[in-house]
């Protein structure tokens, strides 16, 4: 995170995903979409709210990779904008008894808002300086949120209660079973948006920002646009993953949201693969499932346990989960010549 | 006008402990090129370390943590190393009941000692792998150090609060009810690493040879430098300084394993402030985080304790958007 | 007699693509080679490889012993000096600092000293700016004083890559005369790798050709600077 000497000729902090590596290939992408759609028939519902947490927490870590993997841009403060996503669909249901559905949208260009602006001053940070940036944002909204002049809005330090929604039309599923196919149906339009965006010449034009930024303004690329537009951006799909949460968890408070979520969302970036858009939902299940494994093994060093787990995760494949996917598809390549 | 005089005081008071950290955090900088987010971390270890080695009924309590390690676990094949690790551990204690425990000062050398190999020896088994995975994976493996070392210290020592000596007293400075005799030993310690830390890398060999290894390892290699080596050098001489730092603030804050976590933040803060090439820097960065975090906390109305360290970042992030390579940085022009 | 560097079937690799295929040559002690080609041959590929920078396989042997499984760092301290494509100049350091970072693998602090004075003997613009940063110096000067803080090593072998980019043909003629003195005085064997190949071949004894990784030709200086044919399917000239 050097950000002082970086000179023309270094290579850039973060890889390069190539194109055509950047999602599944089709006939991964339909298996692993069947188990995503039928696996609730066979689980208990608590299982389900698991999943659908690992969903939401995906479509977070999705929002950091656009940023850092995308557009090279580091932040410890995703937390930030997922607390106000939470709040402000929480708020909505709760204050002006809106529907839920509609709320995703509100808190996402809400959340672009916010991040488009403080992607201004953003703009002249990078690497370390940035981190130190984006720790203080994160920082601050919990203490934000704690304010006694909002607290007819927010509820103050105990928060907010939210109501969880029940299927529409009578369709007769559990409300963890709705939320879960609705937060999937969310999850694969962001997604799909994403690459999509990666993909478009705003996408390209982040990442040749990422990758060398003096040769990108030399190209005539936009500098300021492009990063603040990826910090919006990545806002913006944060808050929503935010508004999901609070409707799924059923309530906010603000010491839900602190910096150690912005930590679990940086690891599950790193678990899935820096920049690679199917990781993250790995990343996302690690960050939901390895903490309460650390706990099963040893309960005094829990923390401890999930450190190592990490550093043998990290050993093993330091570049997470996208390491994996091409060594399998090598594998197969291997195999079906031989 | 008086108040505000008595405020920067005591923020100089309180800044040389972030001025301290802040001196390991350029310390690591200079070997590795970055942050290493477990510093505060292996300093509050570093610290319990000394205060172990202080306590009478030391002996004992290794052995009573034998026994616990010994049931730390029911998975089995873990289970046993853990039994195993566990009557070791008894042994030695046992054993040290001869030497232990120490006086202060012997105590505070030894841990430095131990500091300075436990850093050594962390880089060597765990980050020097991970030498070519790109840097976030390595600042993940920062994360998880952290988490380590809270962890084993939390159930060694538990989390409840514990008195950490001050070598200096803390009885007022030259009559003053601003500075104790412990913060004026803080701020002399403090400028004395400095010093060491000024003359180490300005004047002797090996201090040039890092501070090549850190800016540009493959030309450090043409001349000769053993780049590797000069990483694990910068790690264990983190680590002591990381020690001095926590067995300075241990007095103030008192010692517990979370008590290292808003310090390192502001030990970051003062160092990048500071100019993260410059030992100088860092230390006045320090007394400047101290003197803004105690400005805000006095002037600025609803600024609670919590609402203290965002807003003094926030400060240290405008002056950054200023002068993006700190107040004392190197600014080094892109040449393309 | 011994060759003070002997190369036989080296092969270089930049990931999965090869750079070098099966490159044979040799130095003689005392002796001031050429290594000549276009961009991308190969040359600065090479000089990588003698100080193991790039992956390669094949034999490399200085004075007699192999190479192969040593660190770069190592590599020199058995008496290479190698100053590289860029320069590689400590820029955020002194003129001296740089200067005593070439001698850092040495401990004669009185042999080191002298040593400071002659490079500035060599070269009296460094002893102007002796205390001046590095990187605030002109490219001329940068490329005297990577050519010094290579002599600090006392090498008994010198490779340098492409010393005359960037540089006006009358600083790079300086320079050259400075090459000659060091290898003639001193006893320092050298081999320069240049895209300028009419000023190499003046300074030179011996030169070699290079392209697409492979040797194409080789023998002395003045023999290849006299053959029509080489100079125009090789050398551009």
């Amino acid at each position: 995170m050097s950000a002082v000497q970086e000179a023309v000729t270094d290579a850039p902090a973060i890889d390069a995903v190539p194109k055509r590596a950047m999602t599944l290939g089709a006939g991964t992408s339909i298996v692993v979409l069947l188990a995503l759609l039928i696996f609730p028939m066979f689980v208990k519902n608590f299982v389900i709210f698991q999943l659908t947490t690992v969903l939401i927490y995906g479509i977070a870590v999705l929002a950091l990779n656009i940023l850092t993997g995308g557009s090279g841009q580091f932040s410890l403060g995703q937390s930030a904008f997922y607390a106000l996503g939470a709040y402000i669909s929480a708020i909505l249901m709760e204050h002006a008894g809106m529907n839920y559905a509609l709320t995703l949208p509100i808190s996402g260009i809400i959340c672009f808002g916010f991040g488009f602006l403080f992607g201004q001053p953003a703009l002249r940070l990078s690497g370390v300086y940035l981190a130190l940036a984006t720790f203080a944002l994160a920082t601050a909204m919990p203490q934000f949120l704690k304010l006694g002049a909002l607290e007819e809005w927010t509820g103050g330090v105990q928060g907010l209660v939210v109501t969880k929604p029940d299927a529409p039309f009578g369709l007769p599923i559990s409300q963890d079973t709705w939320l879960y196919y609705f937060t999937l149906v969310v999850s694969i339009a962001i997604y799909v948006a994403s690459i999509n965006l990666l993909r478009s010449r705003s996408g390209r034009a982040m990442m040749a920002i990422r990758d060398n930024e003096i040769a990108a303004s030399a190209m005539g690329i936009n500098i300021s646009l492009y990063k603040t537009l990826a910090f919006g951006v990545s806002a913006g799909i944060t808050g929503v993953a935010g508004g999901l949460g609070a409707i799924a968890v059923q309530f906010v408070a603000p010491d839900s949201y602190t910096i150690q979520l912005a930590i679990a969302l940086f690891l599950g970036m790193v678990v899935g693969g820096v920049g690679w858009l199917p990781g993250s939902i790995v990343g996302a299940a690690f960050i939901v499932f390895v903490p309460n494994i650390a706990e099963g093994i040893s309960k005094g060093l829990s923390g401890a346990v999930f450190g190592v787990l990490l550093f043998i995760v990290i050993f093993l494949v330091p570049h997470g989960a996208r390491q994996v996917a091409l060594v399998s598809q090598h594998l197969i390549g291997k195999l079906r010549k031989g | 006008m008086e108040l505000l005089t008595n405020q920067i005081l005591a923020g100089i008071a309180t800044g040389a402990i972030y001025a301290c950290m802040a001196l390991a955090v350029v310390m690591i900088y200079q070997a590795i090129d970055h942050l290493n987010f477990a510093q505060g971390e292996m300093a509050m270890f570093s610290t319990f370390i000394a205060w172990q080695l202080i306590q009478p009924d030391f002996p004992a309590k290794i052995i009573e943590n034998g026994d616990r390690l010994q049931h730390a676990s029911s998975i089995p094949g873990l289970a046993q190393i853990l039994t195993g690790a566990g009557f070791i551990l008894k042994g030695i204690g046992g054993l040290a009941g001869y030497i232990l425990p120490l006086p202060f000062w012997p105590a505070f050398l030894v841990t430095l000692v131990l500091s300075f190999v436990a850093g050594v020896v962390i880089e060597r088994l765990l980050f020097k792998p991970l030498a070519k995975a790109p840097i976030l994976t390595n600042v993940a493996g920062f994360i998880a150090l952290f988490a380590i070392v809270n962890s084993v210290a939390g159930l060694i020592w538990d989390f409840t609060i514990k008195q950490f000596p001050s070598p200096f007293g803390s009885s007022p400075f030259l009559g003053s009810q601003l500075i104790s005799t412990h913060q004026a030993g803080m701020i002399g310690v403090t400028l004395l690493l400095l010093l060491f830390l000024f003359v180490f890398f300005r004047f002797t060999r090996i201090g040039l040879a890092m501070r090549a290894a850190a800016t540009l390892p493959e030309s450090a290699r043409l001349v000769g430098i053993n780049t590797s080596w000069m990483i694990a050098l910068g790690w264990g001489m983190a680590a002591a300084i990381g020690a001095i730092a926590g067995m300075l603030i241990a007095p103030v804050v008192f010692l517990e394993p979370n008590m290292m976590g808003g310090v390192l933040i502001y030990g970051f803060a003062a160092a990048v402030l500071g100019g993260l090439s410059s030992p100088l820097g860092a230390v006045i960065g320090g007394f400047l985080v101290g003197i803004f975090e105690n400005l805000v906390g006095t002037y600025i109305p609803g600024a609670g304790n919590e609402l203290k360290l965002p807003i003094a970042l926030a400060l240290i992030v405008t002056v950054l958007v200023v002068k993006p390579s700190g107040l004392f940085g190197h600014t080094v022009i892109k040449r393309v | 007699m011994t060759a003070m560097l002997d190369i036989k079937n080296l092969r270089a690799y930049y990931g999965q693509v090869q750079a070098l295929h099966g490159l044979e040559f040799h130095l003689n002690e005392g002796s001031m080679t050429t290594l000549l080609g276009a961009n991308g041959a190969g040359k600065t590929t090479t000089l990588r490889a003698i100080c193991n920078m790039v992956r390669s396989t094949g034999s490399i042997e200085f004075e007699g012993k192999p190479l192969a499984g040593r660190s770069t760092e190592n590599i020199v301290r058995l008496g290479i000096a190698h100053v590289p494509q860029g320069r590689g100049t400590f820029t955020t350091m002194t003129v001296e600092e740089n200067l005593q970072l070439g001698a850092i693998s040495r401990s004669d602090k009185a042999g080191i000293a002298s040593d400071i004075e002659r490079m500035y003997g060599h070269f009296p613009v460094l002893k102007q700016r002796h205390t001046q940063q590095a990187g605030t110096l002109s490219g001329g000067e940068q490329q005297m004083l990577a050519v010094a803080r290579a002599l600090m090593l006392r090498p008994r072998l010198m490779l340098l890559d492409e010393p005359s980019f960037g540089l006006a043909p009358l600083i790079v003629r300086d320079l050259f005369k400075i090459l000659g003195k060091i290898n003639r005085e001193d006893k320092v064997t050298i081999l320069v790798v240049e895209q300028n190949a009419q000023l190499a071949l003046e300074l030179a004894d011996t030169a070699y050709v290079i392209e697409t990784g492979r040797i194409v030709m080789s023998g002395s200086a003045k023999d290849i600077a006299n053959n029509d044919d080489i100079r125009k399917s090789y050398l551009g000239y």
